[in-house]
């Protein structure tokens, strides 16, 4: 019994240094990092597989669902995405404005301003649920992934293209128009009443 | 009743010049003429030498062992610092020389301060009378074989203080088990060197080393019938001397990993299940001393195999006819080369060992060491006796 298990031992032990003395002798044939679509992706078996990253990238698809993009001149600032977002990441702040102010790329009027659209990308878990309830499509995943920063603060991407001197006019231009709907309601009002007091 | 003294005290009068003369044709550049000085800054300057030299071989062997372990998993391993990731372990040591030394609030603070010295202290000890070349030899001593395992077992006490006055359950345990192998795996090993110490019939290892190549004064035999005083190379290693040493030197190279706490035998520091056993405590240059005394001990413990087993500073390299291969790489630079060529393979081969197989568990690693290779240690040893006496004659 003993014997037989120390014969099988040393059989099965021999068959393992075998294996990695092979392994070490492949060592100067590199795996290059090809395109997964690519036909011949499982074709390589020999060689290091080790991606050294920054100066070699393993390419990705043109459509990543990688880091986030907005394109702020097609949002109509619903703000659906920071609805649905499961870790908050998103933050929009909107100013009504005075009328349309234009139209998207699909047609959609755009009737909002959006003086603050920031996405917080170290909260951001990627879960791509933003780009899916957008109505113009103007939250879009990218193919960028590396973006390293020495400033976590630098990882909340601003996408407003508003600066707060414009958002500022904005919000007196609206406050104007409010104002005077308001002057413009309480003189109907006052005209109703004054013309019930007559009756 | 004082002849003996006097005679005794006249041979180490002897050893002690032949010692100086070999580090004198060393140092000689160093103009050390005066006889008394001479003799202890000889001694200072080769316990630096042999200090330095484990150091630097604990700096190559980390390296090599990232490497063959990348090359083993097809990976580069460490490639940016540094010409293919060369600097990187004198980076690492440069960081850990700046660490802080954290004592943990419960530890034994003497016990934990002096583990990892013991260690290491141990270890560097047993270099102390390995010979390196003909003539070459720290300390000559005529019991080296016994000087070498006493010293290392020293070792496991270490481990032990390491593990207790740290006051870790990881720590406790990794501590535990280590001396549980360590004492266990002498036993076999011991045993196949004795198998060894019995042909060669003493445990001066430079006359171990001495009689497996042309250098030897007595008639050695190729497998028992094949004079090969004259051809040496590896025709005339023990493990070709009497082939059952083929067999003793497996057992004792098993045994060995087992005593420097080696795959498949790293259950003491079991990285998956104790964090890192005995040195889970340790930081900085502590660890680091940890560390230097595994890697010395397993150029130690491959050093004690060649020379007992593989030739010491023999040559591989057989006289063939006029072709005087043996007589011509038979020397001082000679000897040094071949040791450390062919430790580094036998470390070679126990890093090659540590990346392939799994870790056994306790009960199979004592399960092979009571049942395996104790019984075979006895068998090779039992073959060792008929061999002197019936073969050797």
């Amino acid at each position: 019994m003993i014997i037989k298990k120390t014969i099988n031992a040393v059989k099965t032990s021999w068959k393992g240094l075998f294996l990695t003395m092979k392994h070490i002798f492949a060592l100067n044939k590199r795996r290059k990092s090809i395109d997964i679509k690519s036909d011949n992706y499982f074709e390589q078996k020999e060689g290091t597989v080790t991606v050294q990253y920054p100066g070699e990238k393993l390419p990705v698809p043109e459509v990543g669902r990688y880091q986030l993009h907005v394109e702020i001149d097609d949002c109509i600032v619903c703000d659906l995405c920071a609805k649905i977002c499961p870790v908050d990441c998103i933050e929009i702040e909107s100013i009504k404005a005075t009328g349309a102010i234009g139209q998207t790329s699909d047609g959609s009027t755009k009737r909002l301003y959006a003086p603050k659209f920031d996405i917080d990308m170290a909260k951001c878990l990627y879960c791509g649920l933003c780009t899916v309830v957008c109505p113009t499509e103007c939250i879009t995943m990218t193919n960028q992934y590396d973006r390293s920063v020495t400033n976590i603060s630098e990882l909340t991407y601003r996408f407003s293209d508003m600066s707060p001197e414009e958002a500022e006019e904005k919000r007196k231009e609206l406050a104007l128009q409010q104002a005077e709907r308001q002057a413009a309601k309480e003189a109907a009002a006052k005209a109703v009443q004054q013309k019930k007091q007559e009756e | 009743m004082t002849s003996p003294f006097l005679f005794n005290n006249f041979i180490i009068f002897l050893s002690l010049n032949v010692k100086c003369f070999n580090c004198r044709l060393y140092f000689l550049s160093l103009q050390l003429y005066s006889i008394k000085l001479n003799f202890y800054i000889l001694y200072i300057l080769i316990a630096v030498l042999l200090f330095s030299f484990t150091a630097v071989f604990a700096l190559f062997g980390v390296y090599a062992e990232r490497k063959v372990s990348a090359f083993i998993q097809d990976r580069i391993g460490p490639a940016e610092t540094g010409k293919y990731g060369s600097l990187q372990t004198f980076a690492d040591i440069l960081k850990m020389l700046q660490k802080e030394f954290i004592v943990p609030q419960a530890a034994d603070k003497i016990l934990f301060a002096a583990a990892p010295v013991i260690i290491f202290l141990s270890v560097y000890m047993g270099f102390a009378a390995l010979p390196w070349a003909p003539g070459v030899v720290p300390a000559s001593l005529n019991i080296g074989v016994l000087y070498v395992f006493a010293i290392v077992s020293i070792e496991s006490i270490g481990i032990l203080m390491a593990g207790w006055g740290s006051n870790n359950k990881y720590s406790l345990l990794g501590g535990l088990r280590s001396v549980a192998q360590v004492v266990s795996y002498e036993i076999p090993s011991g045993i196949a060197v004795i198998s060894v110490v019995m042909i060669a019939q003493t445990l001066d290892l430079q006359l171990i080393s001495m009689r497996q190549g042309i250098s030897a004064s007595e008639t050695i035999k190729f497998l028992g019938f094949w004079d090969v005083s004259k051809t040496g190379g590896f025709l005339a290693w023990h493990i070709f001397q009497a082939p059952h040493l083929i067999v003793a030197y497996l057992i004792y190279f098993i045994a060995s990993l087992a005593e420097c706490n080696r795959a498949p035998f790293d259950i003491p520091e079991a990285e998956s299940e104790l964090v890192a056993g005995f040195h889970t405590e340790y930081t900085g240059l502590r660890f680091a001393f940890v560390f230097l005394g595994e890697y010395s001990m397993m150029f130690l413990v491959g050093m004690v195999g060649v020379l007992l087993f593989l030739g010491g500073w023999n040559t591989p390299l057989p006289n063939i006819g006029s072709l005087r291969l043996a007589d011509w790489t038979t020397g001082i630079a000679w000897g040094i080369l071949w040791t450390l060529l062919k430790v580094l393979l036998v470390v070679g081969v126990q890093m090659w060992i540590r990346w392939t197989l799994p870790r056994l568990r306790i009960d199979q690693l004592m399960g092979l060491c009571w049942k395996v290779l104790t019984p075979l240690a006895f068998l090779c040893m039992l073959i060792s006796g008929v061999w002197r006496l019936m073969v050797m004659g």
